[in-house]
């Protein structure tokens, strides 16, 4: 509980640095929309302020600041606006409806998973592969790391095209960008883990005249359990991301991601941060669920503390 | 002895290939170990006392030579399973309890589940540690994780134990006690033992025979029988005979670094 108060400090800090920053960004706007209503501002004329600094504009209107947290298409919209936005697309619409943000965020939370999914099971086969095979160590690693030097927003589009070509449409093109992202980290942490055990513990195996596959089933794989989760929770968020992008490409209706392409092509500026907190929240709660997987198999396995 | 000769090497060589260059681990190693010897092999370090317990167990492959155990080859001893190993760390896994590291030998070797409880069952009581089975390693001590090593290195019940500074890193106190517990243990047992040790003291309280080595090349330059009694209590390190052979081993010891 002690630490209730600074998680808290650090809250309001946040918030009122995001609460400051809305005056000059918004502050434009709010003057131009004050003069249309009659009243005095400094200096006059929209003209005149668009090249002023949203800063010196701000400390010569104090009496303009509370429109720079009510507006409707602000450049920065205010903590309370995006909250509200939330709950309103959260709590207050049905979860079928196409303004609802539950609705968008399991089109993208399908996608995720399933991209997750099948990026954690490629990620743990070739993983295997690469530690029991010299070949595969040399041939398939180098492509792995070039695979992520890739800007995901390059590749994404050509994927999906390609896809589409072959009429492969909907979920799975998004998951397939999702694996993409998260089956890196799986091989490199399984990889990794399944090489951790010590030469002793081999030789151990081979003392008992152990086979191959005794020697992975008793030894490299459960030595590797705590590396995979290290590598699933990046592995997760990764999915996220993927899923995200996967949607923007298509000019996709549904979704976190169209959320925040329809937003910007209509400059719903609320609509966009919001989308982005409701993927924060959503890759928070799935990062958590890992932690929380993690904790109860390593408990299990005697490796907790 | 009169016993079967159960180790037998001939001239045993070893050469490893190091990016420096050749190392020459061991050279002409020749010697018989006897069923139910209890042998120690002791020298400072490099001198191949490990290398060579290492090719009893097929762990490293001579380069010359001949080796025997059982009569086979190192390598069909090995898959016959026909020596427990025990390693200088406990080695146990973590993600283990201490019945189930005892166990990881036996489901390797396919014993039933009813065999497998009842062997950790008996080799739990054999080093003492009956009660513990269910507890995980981090809970032990380390001389009584070195013990459940020892207990899973007896539990499939080879008739050979090797035995690579299994108490190197304990104190000397918890040393002392498992010194004497192993000795009960051989009396029991009546296994063939052989021990890589750098203490004289163990080496002479615990061997029926002393293998002093010697480095660059490791070689054997001194084998002692002990006539010291089989029923050994602690304090028979401080009768004249003990110390002799100390001293002995001593100078073994001694002469094999007069070469550098």
């Amino acid at each position: 509980m002690r630490s209730v108060v600074p998680v808290l400090a650090v809250v309001a800090v946040i918030l009122a640095i995001w609460y400051l920053a809305c005056l000059p960004m918004n502050i434009h706007t709010a003057l131009t929309n004050a003069e249309r209503a009659g009243v005095a501002v400094q200096p006059e004329g929209a003209a005149e302020r668009r090249d002023r600094s949203g800063i010196g504009l701000a400390l010569t209107n104090p009496g303009q600041w509370a429109d720079t947290w009510a507006q409707d298409k602000p450049r920065l919209p205010a903590p309370h606006q995006v909250l509200a936005e939330l709950w309103d697309t959260t709590a207050m619409k049905k979860v079928t409806s196409k303004r609802s943000l539950v609705f968008h965020g399991w089109i993208t939370l399908s996608a995720t998973l399933l991209g997750f999914a099948i990026g954690t099971g490629m990620g743990i086969v070739l993983a295997i592969g690469i530690v029991h095979s010299r070949a595969m160590d040399m041939s398939v690693m180098p492509w792995a790391i070039a695979s992520q030097t890739i800007p995901i927003l390059a590749i994404a589009p050509m994927i999906i095209v390609v896809l589409n070509s072959v009429g492969v449409q909907g979920l799975l093109p998004k998951a397939i960008i999702s694996a993409y992202l998260s089956f890196f980290p799986v091989v490199v942490g399984m990889v990794k883990g399944l090489r951790s055990p010590d030469a002793m513990q081999f030789d151990l195996l081979r003392t008992y005249n152990a086979s191959r596959g005794q020697t992975f089933a008793k030894l490299r794989l459960p030595a590797s359990v705590p590396y995979l989760f290290a590598s699933l929770k990046v592995g997760i968020a990764a999915s996220l991301v993927g899923a995200i992008v996967g949607e923007l490409p298509t000019g996709a209706v549904r979704g976190l991601g169209a959320r925040l392409l329809t937003g910007s092509y209509y400059g719903q500026t609320i609509q966009i941060w919001s989308a982005l907190f409701a993927t924060a929240v959503l890759a928070a709660v799935l990062v958590a669920l890992i932690a929380g997987a993690e904790r109860m198999t390593l408990k299990r396995m005697g490796l907790g503390r | 002895m009169s016993q079967a000769t159960v180790i037998e090497a001939k001239n045993l060589d070893l050469t490893f290939q190091t990016n420096d260059g050749a190392v020459q681990a061991l050279s002409g190693v020749t010697l018989d170990i006897a069923a139910g010897d209890f042998v120690s092999f002791i020298g400072p370090s490099g001198c191949g006392k490990t290398t060579f317990l290492r090719c009893i167990a097929a762990l490293e492959q001579p380069t010359g030579g001949t080796l025997t155990v059982n009569g086979m080859t190192p390598e069909e001893a090995r898959k016959a399973r026909a020596y427990g190993y025990v390693f200088q760390a406990a080695g146990l896994y973590p993600w283990r309890t201490i019945a189930g590291n005892i166990r990881l030998p036996l489901e390797i070797m396919g014993f039933s589940r009813a065999e497998q409880a009842e062997r950790v069952k008996n080799v739990l009581e054999l080093v003492d540690l009956a009660g513990f089975g269910g507890k995980f390693p981090w809970q032990l001590s380390g001389g009584m994780q070195q013990r459940a090593s020892i207990a899973r290195a007896l539990s499939f019940d080879a008739d050979i134990l090797l035995m690579d500074e299994p108490f190197g890193a304990l104190d000397e106190i918890v040393r002392d006690h498992l010194n004497e517990e192993l000795l009960k243990l051989w009396a029991r047992t009546g296994k063939t033992i052989g021990f890589v040790t750098h203490s004289i003291p163990e080496a002479v309280y615990l061997s029926t025979r002393i293998v002093v080595m010697s480095p660059r090349p490791g070689r054997i330059t001194d084998v002692i029988e002990s006539p010291l009694p089989k029923d050994r209590p602690l304090d028979i390190r401080d009768t004249p005979e003990f110390l002799e052979i100390a001293h002995r081993v001593r100078e073994g010891l001694r002469a094999g670094h007069a070469y550098d």
